[in-house]
């Protein structure tokens, strides 16, 4: 999947970015780059003022997109299951197999047994899961994560992240991935793209390989404090250029 | 706990008992005759003995505030979500709904009876113009304050403006309609009285309020006490009711719903 963007609006401008599928990428950088802003074009949320979006050639690509939003954004009426259950059923699935995939979606976030649980009586991190469930139950190609776990405690937080990683490995969907956690973005991603506000631009990127991730216990090991220490550095250098 | 919410009823209820008590105590420690002002017992008493008569004007007063009640509910609904579907439509219309609103009711009740020939129509139309205001004002407020991601998602799953309708926005006005429903119900009851009132119909087939200036002119106070006693307790059930059936569908979501239970 490639995609090239070139916008001159105020919020971005001159973005050129090439994404392959099954790419985990990071757009890091401090509040107001245009992180945002960029993941919502690309979701076609907002219009592009300037350039274009390369989806591959398929029609039925720019249709196959999860979103998950930095809060859960659940309907608070519906259950966990109705709630994974909407995207299908907007899109015409009947009711009763619409529900059946999202039974199974919500055990792969370790929800089994929540399914009827109302987004009141689940906790920040467990309304996350609902989310990302309900991202996922359409099997998009493309998941674009808006800083979702930001508000999350720390520990709940590391638990999603690393649970996040083992479906993007088992199911290989491209994911867009906004943060302002340098830490997050090392652990997460492959490739790491680091913005700088005002006008919201990209100023560097860096590839964390997969056979540093791939090694056991890596958020502790020296290697992931040397990536995390380069794009610290990265990250400082765009914000003088600010 | 048990004990607290034992104490939320029996505080009252006891407090209600010692009013009705020195009331009592006090009309006839001073001998007051009852067409001043008659006791609890007498009217409870008058109460029983005309309740024939009464219970006939109660269920007239009550048909036409539920009557206007509904009507008030389904047209303040529909009229609610074409503002939600057009802001033309809202602009040109909600100016209009605020003036039905501001008028005292007492003074276009006359025309409205002198207009409409069935006076049970007349009466209805009173009560509903009362009644109508907060539930369309509330849904309004309700449909326009769906969560903006929300909106965001079905539009990224592609929705049809009716599913947009259907599975969001409606749902998410709820909470608003039926706090603008409890509100109308009260609201509707009064308008059918004061409708009454200004009708002055007599007859059999006459509401609660033409029997509270009946027994006025007749100067049978007690039996004008036993029917106002008829109307507030009305006035009580119908909000209880509504109030029972907002907990019923919202307390599996809503905040609101949660606020009403013991602690």
């Amino acid at each position: 999947m490639a995609k090239r963007y070139a916008t001159g609006t105020l919020a971005v401008q001159g973005v050129d970015l090439d994404i392959a599928r099954g790419d985990f990428l990071a757009l890091l950088g401090p509040s107001g780059c245009g992180k945002s802003t960029l993941l919502r074009m690309i979701a076609g949320l907002i219009p592009v003022s300037e350039g274009a979006l390369d989806f591959p050639a398929d029609a039925a690509a720019r249709r196959s997109i999860g979103f998950v939003f930095q809060e859960p954004t659940l309907m608070p009426w519906a259950s966990a299951l109705r709630n994974v259950a909407l995207p299908l059923e907007l899109a015409g699935t009947p009711r009763r197999e619409a529900e059946a995939r999202a039974a199974e979606m919500l055990a792969r976030v370790e929800l089994a047994g929540f399914e009827h649980a109302y987004p009141r009586a689940l906790s920040g991190g467990m309304k996350m899961r609902v989310s990302i469930a309900r991202a996922l139950v359409t099997k998009p190609r493309l998941l674009l994560m808006d800083e979702p776990f930001a508000a999350l405690d720390e520990i709940t937080r590391f638990r999603l992240n690393a649970d996040l990683l083992d479906l993007w490995r088992a199911e290989r969907f491209t994911v867009i991935f906004v943060t302002h956690s340098v830490f997050e973005s090392v652990f997460l991603a492959e490739r790491i793209v680091v913005m700088a506000p005002r006008p919201g631009r990209i100023v560097r990127e860096l590839s964390v390989p997969a056979e540093d991730r791939a090694a056991p216990e890596f958020r502790t090991s020296a290697t992931y404090a040397a990536h995390c220490r380069e794009v610290s550095h990265a990250l400082a250098e765009a914000m003088e250029g600010a | 706990m048990g004990a607290a919410r034992l104490l939320r009823w029996l505080a009252p209820t006891l407090l209600g008992f010692l009013f009705l008590a020195g009331w009592e105590w006090a009309v006839r420690a001073n001998e007051v005759p009852p067409f001043i002002l008659p006791g609890p017992v007498l009217i409870a008493q008058t109460l029983a003995r005309d309740w024939s008569s009464l219970s006939v004007s109660l269920l007239v007063t009550l048909q036409i505030t539920f009557a206007a009640l509904a009507v008030a509910a389904s047209l303040g609904l529909l009229l609610a979500v074409l503002f939600a579907q057009s802001r033309v439509v809202e602009m040109s219309l909600f100016p209009y709904a605020v003036v039905l609103q501001v008028t005292p009711i007492v003074a276009i009740a006359p025309l409205i009876i002198i207009w409409v020939d069935d006076v049970r129509a007349a009466l209805l139309i009173c009560a509903w113009i009362v009644a109508f205001f907060p539930i369309l004002s509330n849904t309004t407020v309700g449909l326009n304050s769906t969560d903006r991601n929300l909106e965001d998602l079905f539009r990224l799953y592609g929705a049809s403006r009716w599913q947009v309708l259907w599975r969001l926005k409606l749902p998410s006005a709820m909470p608003y309609f039926l706090a603008g429903l409890r509100i109308s119900g009260g609201l509707a009851l009064i308008g059918a009285i004061v409708a009454e009132f200004v009708a002055g119909t007599g007859g059999r087939a006459s509401g609660l309020a033409y029997r509270i200036l009946e027994a006025g002119y007749q100067l049978q106070i007690p039996r004008m006490f036993a029917a106002l006693v008829l109307v507030s307790g009305t006035g009580i059930a119908i909000f209880l009711a509504l109030s029972l059936l907002s907990h019923l569908l919202l307390r599996r979501w809503h905040e609101s719903a949660q606020a009403g239970e013991p602690r």
